[in-house]
């Protein structure tokens, strides 16, 4: 339902206060990563293998240990050995073993007086390689032949007889596929490719680090989790987590890509090798794209069986993914779990292999997995709807999951709103918009689970009677504001008495990071659980103090009043007052709430997209962009929108330009942003948003999360309008200039 | 290789650092004087998360050696607010909730308000070309866009 019908009886919740942090923003004050300086301070620098795979023969560094002001080398020699699963993987890509697994990883480290020096001394660092043969392509990586990049890596899962490169196989599914494809009408199947992109935060990953011999330490890093970096930094340096402290920085971007480590146990070793002084370690753009962690690419099947009328009878899809040189880096799992999650069809299978390549270690990228299974599914779903004559959007409704449908991937659906965004989208005014020649429009839906997760938020009231909110889950986007604007709303007082602050390891349990659209959902669930034991011990007080019970004192508008006229007659006592005499009444009050969160609601969105393709060039201009999503309840609407908004544009640019490019001797072609090309201001319209809200059942105000299915239609809906515009279908990605313009030259070939 | 002294003016203030003749003056801003409200997202002159204006002219940061600055004026963002009141863009990115994580915030600020000076009732499509050669990755520009334009609006006497 729109959300105008909705929102009743709330007095904060739904409104548009400024940010309480956008002050620190607008006049430069934030500290982000590379903001901070410490007294004896030392810069590092890292070097990198040049080469795709390669042998690690020999290091010398005894050229750089000779100049003055470099204090520290580390090599792998200086990480403890015996290290198995994940934390093996992220000790290997920290620092290369015996094999440089890919363009950018990293070899040996140096930290010097200062940033020029440690970048003088890396060169003088010596590394022989022997160059080993090396694959990119998830394809070409599972073929007879390919290099196999690391032997005995395969779980339990594989099938005999598939390469080595062959990691992990997953197969699922219910129903009777062939009774399903028997009962279409029309079954289409087709292929799909999408390369490695990359978040593209503006922020390049940065930390100060600082540990002593004894395994103490202390870090100061951007991240969208403390206590992830905690523990990784501490399994790879085989120190005590409880001994390092984390405090996160402010955090310019992540979109999943800050959710692990890539250098920051650097820093810290290199610290411990030189005394302990601090050390800065901040990577440049170009290590930021060779050597963190894009997201996989992805090769793609797809069937569907649809009948006449639109109804969808079975589907199965098979994909492979790479996502690096590591097992478990791809998100194969969940883009399989993702790929025919918006619909209700009787018979579904889904298959896949993560494959090994010469790439950087993939990560979290916004709904991981689910943009490349949306792309393939939802242009083949177009495809099929544009043959039988049928609208589009009208398929999707027809055949869209809701309450009490079983899901493709297995458990039953809650309330959802996916009904909801498919009519909130058919009805809106784009739709009718008239096109021109060249133009040409695309629809399509998208999905993600949202997250829960382990969370633990402290409150404390003041003795002013404000509010410290003490949260472990690092403010990406907003959530400062919504967490703040829930807590004031619980307590009932002004938005402004309320202080949120993201805290470092030291003050909380521990918190996943900032991801799975987690933060205003699983931090929000659980201060708004600690306000209510705040408010029971404030009630408390009241009621000690009036002689009656408290059960027979409630919470009104930010006080404690008696409950009825039975309870007896007292003026209301507001927070202030309970807070400024709380020392003498039994003591500071707060309340604290942890918990791994479930209970969160999938949220579903619906985009469509006008563009104009030039015939002479291939290059496609966006004309109109509309997202239509269900947000469960908007708490901040306009953090929601621009979730909805960067979202939809991180997809257009995945789209239409991003890629990493490698050349035939493995290495990555465009690590610079003028190569590597996100959507710039003038490549776009504005960004149409509709938040439709079908509240949560698991959380207080209904929140579901917002932050990553905006990233999953543009791919397909993209795909869909440069079709409908040029008649030529594009089934890889991105969809460049080039390649639209070669694909409507044999189009005209016929 | 020995350093350079240089004198400048740096949001009014005059200013004297040692710079390493290979020092940008990105680094110079950020970690002879303190001023790290200008950020380094790419270092190549593709982002604008460094852009400030040196004798008035709006320069990427990062392009610029910090010995070039001598003599000269530069003006970064912690210069954009006089006192307490904030210039129009800054108190219009907040109402228009114009960032989300605020890293390319302050080259936008530095970019916009060079726009805004030379062209002060500038199309959406002006806006979108003078700013593009600023990244964001958050917001999908709308919300920036908007922003601009009302801070245009209000200095002109529009609202």
């Amino acid at each position: 339902m729109p959300k105008d019908d909705l929102k009743t009886g709330y007095r904060l919740v739904g409104t548009r206060p400024n940010r309480p942090d956008g002050l620190d923003k607008v006049t430069g004050r934030a500290r982000y990563g590379a903001d901070i300086s410490a007294p004896g301070m030392l810069h590092a620098a890292v070097v990198r293998s040049p080469h795709a795979h390669a042998r690690i023969i020999r290091i010398d560094a005894s050229k750089a240990l000779a100049l003055d002001g470099v204090k520290a080398v580390i090599t792998r020699a200086d990480f403890p050995t015996g290290l198995t699963g994940e934390d093996w993987n992220l000790q290997e890509n920290t620092i290369a073993g015996d094999v440089a697994l890919y363009d950018g990883h990293a070899v040996a480290a140096v930290a010097a007086t200062s940033k020029l020096l440690a970048q003088d001394a890396a060169k003088l660092i010596e590394v022989e390689y022997e160059v080993l043969p090396h694959v990119i392509d998830v394809d070409a990586a599972m073929q007879p032949g390919a290099p196999v990049i690391r032997a005995g890596t395969a779980d339990h899962s594989v099938p005999d007889g598939m390469h080595p490169n062959v990691v992990k196989y997953i197969d699922f599914g219910h129903g009777d596929l062939a009774a399903g494809f028997a009962a279409a009408d029309l079954v289409r199947a087709q292929s799909y490719k999408t390369e490695a992109t990359h978040q593209g935060y503006i922020e390049p990953h940065a930390c100060l680090g600082q540990m002593g011999e004894d395994g103490k330490g202390e870090m100061w890093v951007c991240t969208q989790g403390q206590w992830y970096i905690r523990r990784m930094c501490s399994a790879v340096l085989g120190t005590d987590a409880s001994q390092l402290r984390v405090t996160p920085s402010e955090i310019g971007g992540g979109f999943g890509g800050k959710t692990t480590i890539f250098m920051e146990p650097l820093a810290l070793a290199l610290s411990r090798k030189a005394g302990g002084r601090p050390v800065k370690l901040v990577m440049s753009r170009a290590e930021v794209l060779r050597a963190t962690g894009p997201t996989a690419s992805a090769s793609m099947d797809v069937k569907l069986g649809m009948k006449a009328d639109g109804t969808l009878t079975a589907a199965s899809v098979n994909f492979r993914m790479q996502g690096g040189a590591f097992l478990g880096s791809s998100p194969v799992g969940e883009a399989l779990s993702c790929a025919l999650a918006c619909y209700n069809i009787p018979a579904v299978h889904h298959e896949g292999y993560e494959v090994l390549a010469n790439r950087p270690k993939a990560a979290a990228y916004r709904a991981p997995g689910s943009p490349m299974a949306a792309f393939a599914v939802e242009s083949l779903l177009d495809e099929m709807c544009r043959e039988l004559g049928l609208d589009p959007l009208a398929v999707r409704l027809k055949n869209a999951v809701h309450e009490g449908v079983k899901s493709s991937y297995g458990p039953t659906y809650n309330r959802i709103g996916l009904v909801e965004t498919l009519q909130a989208t058919m009805a809106h005014a784009n739709l009718t918009v008239p096109l021109g020649p060249n133009q040409g429009r695309g629809v399509a839906a998208g999905f993600w689970f949202n997250h829960g997760g382990e969370t633990s938020v402290s409150l404390a009231i003041g003795e002013d009677g404000t509010v410290t909110v003490s949260v472990g889950t690092p403010d990406i986007g907003g959530s400062r504001a919504s967490l703040g604007m829930m807590t004031a709303e619980t307590l009932g007082i002004a938005y402004e008495a309320v202080r949120v602050n993201i805290v470092e390891t030291g003050a909380l349990g521990v918190n996943e990071p900032t991801h799975g659209s987690r933060a205003t959902f699983a931090s929000g669930l659980a201060a708004v659980e600690a306000a209510k034991q705040a408010i029971a011990q404030m009630c408390a007080r009241a009621a000690a103090e009036w002689g009656i019970e408290p059960e027979a004192v409630e919470w009104l508008d930010g006080a404690a009043v008696p409950a009825g006229p039975n309870a007896g007659k007292f003026p209301p006592m507001t927070i202030a007052e309970i807070g400024a005499k709380m020392g003498s009444t039994g003591g500071p009050i707060s309340g604290h709430h942890e918990v791994t969160a479930g209970g969160f609601g999938a949220s579903f969105g619906a985009h469509v997209v006008d563009v104009e393709v030039d015939p002479e060039t291939g290059r496609t201009t966006v004309l109109r962009y509309l997202v239509v999503q269900d947000a469960g309840c908007a708490i901040h609407p306009a953090y929601v929108e621009g979730q909805y908004q960067g979202g939809a544009v991180q997809g257009i640019g995945w789209a239409l330009n991003e890629e990493y490019v490698y050349g035939a001797d493995g290495r990555l072609q465009n690590p610079v942003f003028l190569d590597y090309r996100i959507p710039v201001a003038s490549d776009l319209p504005m960004i149409d948003t509709v938040i439709v809200e079908v509240p949560n059942p698991g959380h207080p105000y209904g929140v579901r999360g917002v932050g990553e299915t905006g990233i999953t239609p543009p791919l397909p809906a993209l795909a869909n309008a440069i079709a409908a515009a040029t008649g030529a279908r594009l089934r890889s990605l991105p969809m460049s200039p080039p390649k639209v313009l070669a694909a409507i030259k044999a189009k005209a070939r016929g | 290789m020995s350093k350079v002294h240089v004198s400048a003016t740096v949001n009014g203030d005059p200013v004297e650092f040692l710079a390493d003749p290979r020092d940008t003056l990105l680094d110079c801003l950020r970690d002879q004087l303190g001023l790290t409200g200008t950020k380094e997202g790419c270092g190549t002159g593709d982002c604008g998360a460094c852009s400030v204006q040196l004798d008035g002219v709006l320069v990427c940061s990062c392009l610029v050696l910090g010995v070039e600055a001598e003599g000269k004026r530069v003006e970064t963002v912690e210069g954009l607010s006089s006192g307490q009141d904030l210039h129009p863009l800054q108190r219009k990115f907040i109402e228009h909730a114009a960032l989300q994580c605020g890293f390319c915030t302050p080259g936008i600020l530095v970019a916009a308000k060079a726009l805004l000076a030379q062209n002060p009732d500038p199309t959406e499509t002006e806006v979108r070309y003078w700013l593009a050669g600023n990244l964001c990755r958050c917001t999908g520009y709308d919300k920036i866009i908007r922003a601009v334009m009302d801070a245009g609006a209000e200095m002109r006497g529009a609202n």
